[in-house]
């Protein structure tokens, strides 16, 4: 099993994610996580969807995605050449007690604390995959009581954009 | 225009983008606006689209779309008994004319019984569309009568789908229905209308282009891999030209013929292509696959080189696919770039349309040939020859007193000819139509290849003959198939559609027989149909045909057989129905067993040729 990240342009119409999320059910194709919103085009959609698949199957995943009407461009982001990005947010235990070892680890991970109660905070994280697995890793001697992660996103380093082509084709149609 | 011919739509929207065809001179002329009702808008836009015949049934949510139709001079309804015949009925039109056929159903049930022929369309690469009534926009999601969600129920097993609930949309959106059916690889379209969109006042502007940003098919095949595939073409010495369906939906059996002669290859059609080299053409060595003749499946096994051409290497063609040519480079070409090196990799992958990589691939071969002069096949051909005469296309005589299914078939088509079309349903009667009648014209043989869908045949049959009506339509059917749809005999009758009907009636399902017999111990579980010879005959066919208006025949006997088909033959003023009492012992000969290596084909029970004897 290898891990891909697939950039998904979409026209921003209703049902396209059922669209892409059906296709990915009944090919059999697996979903490790899948972020959706919107672009600097109010006409297009992106998905960020992170697939584990085998190589041969990789390409069958996005000829037959491509094969879907309402997507218009798919892009793999390489590890290297790309930043990719999840939002955690996750309630920890934390008394008067753990309060200052809990918010020494969200220095660390230069992390932020966005709501405080008496038992407990709830701590924001942006980072990669690794680094939150990391920020988990460490605040789970204190208790973690809930946690909710975003999907991945990701964009390419560098100048080139991959809406720069996809918008010049919607522009001139719309 | 990408594979699929073009719908003769006056005028024809043109698209945007690669995949359109030869760019209009100048621009049609505007069509609208006219102000109409939703409902108007639907009627206007299939008669802008080129439609002339619909099959459909009526029904709640649809009403205000069947009012107007009344009224339309160029599109004709026929109301079908059940929607299933209605959407195989637009599947056997399309498939006949090259057109998109089109079918028209109510909300819920009615768009629910429609599945099984739109998943069977979406299988086997047919051009339809299907309009099916919703509820009133503001009940959807409200579990409202006869609601059910049908563009979710049809989003696996279609093309594309569409939910219209903005009057102001449908002409556009059935514009881009047509398109998507049409081009690229065809398929099915679904446009599911809400009820209130019909009943509103809205413009009727018919789109003068099309713009789907996500949907640009590509016709025109990369050089740079023709000329490979060519060379390859011209160099093999053991070359085998697989030929499919896409083939027919590309409208390039001219072109194909003009490859095999110039290449001097085997061939082999697979059961969606059958037709599209003629029979008696000498290099053709019949079907590949499960139920394909020895010297198909032997010459794919033991190629050095294999052209796919619209073709999707389906698990009834490759048997065993770790086992499947082993020896053979792969040139792969389709509308579709998804189905290359799907299921087997492709050493030249081609994606395009056939008409364009076949005329593009015969201009390099000849260059090939200039330079290098044509290869010697003469010791593979030898091969093929030896294959062939050890192991010809045949079958037993019944001893049971009743009729060889082979031989009607066989006389069937021999008696009716080469022009008339030819539709199966599925299973043994299937591929014995496939194996025994000669076909030597592409859109001459129909039948369920990809789904298998039971029934398939009368109402496809139907919709071939309103397609085709000049041509001589005859149902292949088998006891079993025949009893899932023959209600559509009551629309033949009424409609003056005269289809004929040969029932194989072997008293039994029996494909799944031969199974049992084979695999299950000859425990034969629940495949008795009690319609044959000697039993209750339940139902009797052929006063079911009668109850039909339809004429109903009976043969039992082979003396009989030439006579009855026919007489048949001449009945040219309603549908006929023939009751062949055959034997429910004839097998289905050769045989690739499911999941077993296409070398271990038998050519008959227990007989698997001695491949290392023939090397």
């Amino acid at each position: 099993m290898t891990r891909h990240t697939l950039s998904v342009l979409v026209e921003n119409k209703p049902g396209v994610l059922t669209r892409v999320a059906g296709l990915f059910a009944r090919r059999a194709f697996n979903i490790h996580s899948l972020a959706v919103g919107p672009t600097e085009h109010d006409d297009i959609s992106r998905i960020t969807v992170v697939v584990d698949v085998e190589a041969r199957p990789l390409e069958q995943v996005t000829k037959q995605l491509n094969k879907l009407v309402n997507v218009i461009k798919i892009v793999e982001l390489e590890d290297e050449s790309s930043v990719r990005r999840e939002l955690l947010l996750v309630k920890v235990r934390a008394d008067a007690a753990q309060r200052t070892g809990v918010l020494e680890v969200v220095d660390l991970f230069r992390a932020h604390v966005v709501d405080v109660g008496p038992e407990s905070v709830v701590i924001e994280a942006i980072g990669s995959p690794t680094k939150l697995t990391a920020l988990l890793a460490a605040l789970e001697p204190y208790g973690v009581r809930e946690i909710v992660q975003s999907g991945t996103v990701a964009i390419g380093r560098g100048a080139r954009s991959i809406t720069d082509r996809a918008l010049e084709r919607v522009t001139r149609s719309a | 225009m990408a594979q699929g011919s073009t719908p003769a739509a006056t005028p024809t929207p043109r698209p945007s983008g690669r995949g359109a065809p030869a760019a209009a001179p100048s621009a049609p002329p505007a069509i609208g606006p006219e102000e109409v009702t939703g409902a108007q808008s639907i009627i206007r836009s299939l008669e802008e689209a080129g439609v002339d015949v619909v099959f459909g049934i009526p029904g709640g949510a649809i009403l205000p779309t069947y009012d107007p139709l009344m009224d339309s001079a160029k599109v004709r309804h026929i109301l079908v008994r059940h929607e299933q015949g209605g959407g195989h009925a637009a599947s056997g039109y399309a498939h006949v004319t090259g057109r998109v056929g089109v079918t028209m159903a109510t909300s819920g049930p009615g768009a629910t019984n429609l599945v099984t022929a739109l998943a069977d369309a979406n299988m086997d690469s047919v051009p339809v569309v299907a309009i099916t009534g919703q509820v009133t926009a503001s009940l959807i999601g409200t579990d409202a009568f006869q609601e059910a969600d049908i563009v979710g129920i049809t989003l696996p097993v279609t093309k594309h789908n569409y939910l219209v609930t903005d009057p102001d949309d449908i002409p556009r959106v059935i514009a881009e229905a047509f398109h998507i059916a049409a081009t690229g690889r065809p398929g099915p379209v679904l446009v599911d209308i809400a009820k209130s969109a019909m009943q509103a006042r809205t413009t009727f502007r018919w789109p003068q282009t099309i713009d789907l940003p996500g949907y640009h098919p590509v016709t025109k095949p990369h050089a740079k891999q023709v000329r490979e595939a060519a060379r390859l073409l011209a160099t093999a010495r053991r070359p085998v030209i697989l030929a499919g369906g896409g083939i027919v939906r590309a409208g390039a059996s001219a072109l194909l013929r003009r490859l095999v002669d110039a290449s001097g290859a085997a061939v082999t059609t697979t059961l969606m292509g059958r037709g599209v080299l003629p029979d008696d053409h000498p290099q053709h060595l019949g079907m590949p696959g499960m139920h394909g003749t020895v010297p198909a499946v032997a010459a794919l096994q033991r190629a050095d080189l294999i052209v796919g051409l619209g073709t999707r290497f389906d698990d009834r063609v490759t048997g065993l696919l770790s086992s499947f040519a082993p020896q053979a480079a792969v040139v792969h070409a389709d509308i579709d770039p998804a189905e290359i090196g799907k299921n087997v990799r492709a050493d030249v992958p081609i994606v395009g349309d056939l008409v364009e990589v076949i005329a593009d691939l015969l201009v390099e071969l000849e260059r090939e040939q200039a330079q290098h002069g044509k290869p010697d096949l003469e010791a593979w051909w030898r091969q093929i020859d030896a294959w062939r005469s050890t192991f010809p296309l045949g079958y037993d005589e019944t001893d049971d007193g009743h009729l060889a299914p082979q031989h009607v078939i066989s006389r069937i088509g021999e008696i009716t000819g080469p022009e008339a079309v030819y539709v199966a349903g599925v299973g043994q009667h299937q591929m014995w139509a496939a194996q025994f009648i000669r076909y030597q014209r592409p859109r001459a043989w129909l039948n369920s290849g990809g789904l298998g869908t039971m029934g398939y045949a009368v109402p496809a049959a139907m919709g071939a003959k309103v397609g085709a009506p000049d041509r001589t339509v005859w149902a292949i059917d088998g006891d079993g198939c025949f009893q899932m749809t023959n209600q559509e005999l009551a629309t033949c009758t009424i409609n003056d559609i005269p289809i004929k009907v040969a029932v194989i009636n072997n008293s039994s399902l029996g494909m799944v027989r031969q199974w049992q017999t084979l695999f299950y111990e000859s425990r034969y579980s629940n495949t008795d149909l009690h319609t044959g010879h000697g039993t209750v005959r339940i139902p009797d066919f052929v006063t079911l045909a009668e109850a039909y208006g339809a004429v109903g025949l009976r043969c039992e006997t082979k003396a009989d057989v030439d006579a009855t088909i026919k007489k048949a033959n001449e009945i040219d003023d309603r549908p006929v129905v023939v009751d062949f009492t055959v034997s429910r012992d004839a097998m289905v000969w050769p045989m690739v067993a499911a999941g077993v290596s296409n070398d271990d084909i038998q050519y008959a029970r227990g007989l698997t040729p001695a491949w290392d004897r023939e090397d």
